[in-house]
């Protein structure tokens, strides 16, 4: 019989998952929608496409690409550190790495804004250098970094575990050199897993709000980002175009989504 | 080219994998290196490619030391137990990996690989991935891309452990056939005898980090050199007794064996072969044992049978033609008499005496 399953319960869990999926997501994004659509078209424009708000995307957006981009490097050597080599205190500096998700955001924006201030130990000298760290951009794309960073330690860390050591074996017995191994054959199996860091990164770094706002400086045109207009916006009572900024931001956030699992598939149908 | 190896000894912790190991491999011979898992048999030939050093000892190629050269210095070609293809590239990206981090230029690559994909019959198959080939089919590109890089040696690591049976035998035939077409020097790790004795033209059997015997498939067969040996590569059935005045008594057995005279009784073991097992319905030759037959198999070129023998305890397993079978009429429950044709006693502290009764 067809019906048969080997694991039970079938109706059950997925009538479960759907209910979770319909109360916690469709219906609360499409509600957002709903909000938005009070506006006529010329208002939404105006709410969602004005100077200050395709500012606020523009450092919302480049920040967490290039927060992404720094993430990716770092984590991947990271995770590299944490697999190929045996050092004291290994364990700890394993567990550290998922600190920034532990960590209240707020507390991470509070530490940085202290550090890289004016008065603060880094800000001290790095000001003076002409290197603007407090209420900058830079200071946007460092504490994104620092949230970002365990999504692609943890995304690259298990599938470099995996690898077989004899890939890196026969590489080396066809006459590759360490680089060449680590190009040819190592990059493009850990390619999947990095593609994935860097979009999860890159997504929580749009989302990020509580870290930003106090490293940021939350200037208008400058520093302020698309989160932080959409507070902006409801501290006005204005909650139409607040929801307004948002669907732009859900609706960026699905196409990096589509692009991403675009990018995965295709390098899955090249292997596996 | 030869490979000459002198008293190597590795150690992985307290582990000994190899220990004080001489051997020499002539040039352009197949050569297997056979016995149980963990007798070192594959460290041996990782050794031999670079991939492990030894903590003591010389590895030689002709008259080079390479003792301290990396794989890629070797130049050997390797094949691991699981391929290890890269999954990422396709067949011909494979098998050109070699060329490629030489940076040998197009016009040269795609020749030589085509030409070996048709060596290793994957001919039309170049644009595949790994994933989208049979064990057969990857095992023979990662041969192909071990060759691609013209290698002074191949070295195969259990090369047909993870296939099943059918292919495997086809595998081992057209091995032969390559070495017989390009002539390089090959070692190949195994530990099933059978392999070994069909592919290589000198068997090496290992134990404990050591070689226990090393020469030709026949010599190691008719004339093995410890009990390890004779019990490693058959099927064999082991008595125990004492040896006194040139006879072994195994219980009420009775063996010759000239080579120990003195009156002083010793332990000693008996090793037969089923095949080396004659069985009557009545006692028969100078001694034989009684037992019962338990099992008989007439499947197979040759019929089996197992016979549970009260006075030593345990199973013997006679192997019998068919005709002989057939004319003694023997079915399971049949009381009958055993006595073995040839066997070779083994006594603790001296060499084996092979010798027929």
């Amino acid at each position: 019989m067809s019906s048969k399953r080997v694991l039970p319960g079938l109706p059950f869990s997925l009538s479960f998952s759907l209910i979770y999926l319909l109360l916690m997501v469709i219906i609360p994004l499409t509600a957002c929608l709903f909000a938005a659509s009070s506006l006529t078209p010329a208002q939404f424009l105006k709410a969602v496409w004005d100077e200050r708000a395709r500012c606020a995307y523009w450092v919302t957006f480049s920040c967490s690409a290039a927060a992404a981009v720094v993430d990716t490097f770092l984590g991947l050597l990271l995770a590299w550190v944490l697999v190929r080599y045996e050092f004291p205190g290994k364990r700890l500096m394993d567990s550290l790495v998922d600190l920034p998700f532990a960590m209240p955001t707020a507390v991470a924006g509070l530490v940085y804004s202290a550090l890289y201030s004016q008065n603060g130990w880094f800000g001290r000298v790095l000001l003076p250098l002409g290197i603007p760290t407090a209420n900058s951009w830079l200071a946007i794309v460092l504490v994104l970094s620092f949230i970002g960073l365990p999504f692609v330690v943890r995304a690259v860390q298990p599938v470099l575990e995996g690898i077989d050591a004899e890939l890196e074996e026969a590489a080396a017995c066809l006459g590759a050199t360490r680089w060449q191994t680590f190009t040819k054959v190592l990059l493009p199996t850990l390619y999947p897993a990095l593609v994935t860091g860097f979009a999860l990164t890159f997504a929580r770094g749009i989302g990020e709000y509580g870290s930003v706002i106090f490293v940021s400086g939350n200037r208008q045109f400058q520093t302020e980002i698309a989160p932080f207009l959409i507070v902006v916006r409801l501290e006005e009572f204005a909650y139409a175009e607040a929801t307004a900024i948002a669907s732009v931001l859900l609706f960026a956030s699905f196409c990096m989504l589509g692009l991403i699992n675009f990018m995965e598939r295709k390098t899955m149908g090249s292997g596996h | 080219m030869s490979i000459v190896i002198k008293n190597l000894t590795k150690r992985f912790g307290s582990m000994v994998a190899l220990n004080d190991v001489c051997f020499e491999a002539p040039a352009g011979e197949l050569l297997a290196l056979l016995g149980p898992s963990g007798s070192g048999k594959t460290t041996l030939l990782r050794v031999i490619a670079g991939l492990e050093f030894a903590d003591v000892g010389t590895v030689k190629f002709e008259n080079e030391d390479v003792t301290h050269r990396s794989p890629k210095e070797r130049q050997v070609g390797f094949v691991f137990q699981h391929y290890a293809l890269f999954r990422h590239m396709t067949v011909f990206e494979n098998v050109a990996f070699g060329l490629r981090v030489r940076h040998r230029p197009n016009s040269e690559v795609t020749p030589r690989v085509m030409q070996l994909l048709e060596l290793v019959r994957l001919g039309g198959l170049e644009k595949r991935y790994p994933s989208q080939l049979s064990g057969g089919q990857r095992q023979r590109v990662a041969l192909a891309r071990a060759l691609a890089v013209q290698p002074r040696m191949l070295l195969l690591d259990e090369p047909f452990g993870a296939l099943d049976a059918k292919v495997r035998a086809e595998l081992r035939q057209w091995l032969r056939q390559l070495h017989e077409e390009i002539h390089v020097t090959t070692v190949f790790v195994t530990h099933d005898q059978e392999e070994a004795f069909e592919v290589a033209d000198r068997v090496v059997v290992m134990q404990k980090g050591r070689i226990e015997q090393s020469g030709s498939p026949q010599e190691v067969f008719d004339h093995p050199a410890s009990p390890f040996v004779m019990d490693f590569i058959g099927n064999v059935n082991v008595f125990h007794g004492r040896v006194q005045h040139g006879k072994a008594h195994m219980g009420s057995l009775q063996i010759d064996y000239p080579d120990y005279p003195q009156a002083e009784s010793r332990e000693a073991t008996a090793y037969v072969r089923p095949h080396e097992l004659d069985v009557d319905k009545a006692p028969f030759a100078k001694s034989s044992i009684c037992g019962r037959i338990t099992q008989v198999n007439p499947a197979g070129s040759l019929a089996k049978l197992r016979i549970w023998s009260d006075e030593f305890g345990m199973a013997l397993n006679v192997d019998l033609d068919h005709d002989r079978f057939s004319a003694l009429g023997l079915a399971s429950g049949d009381m009958i008499y055993v006595s073995p044709r040839r066997a070779r006693v083994f006594v603790p502290e001296t060499t084996e005496v092979d010798y027929s009764i």
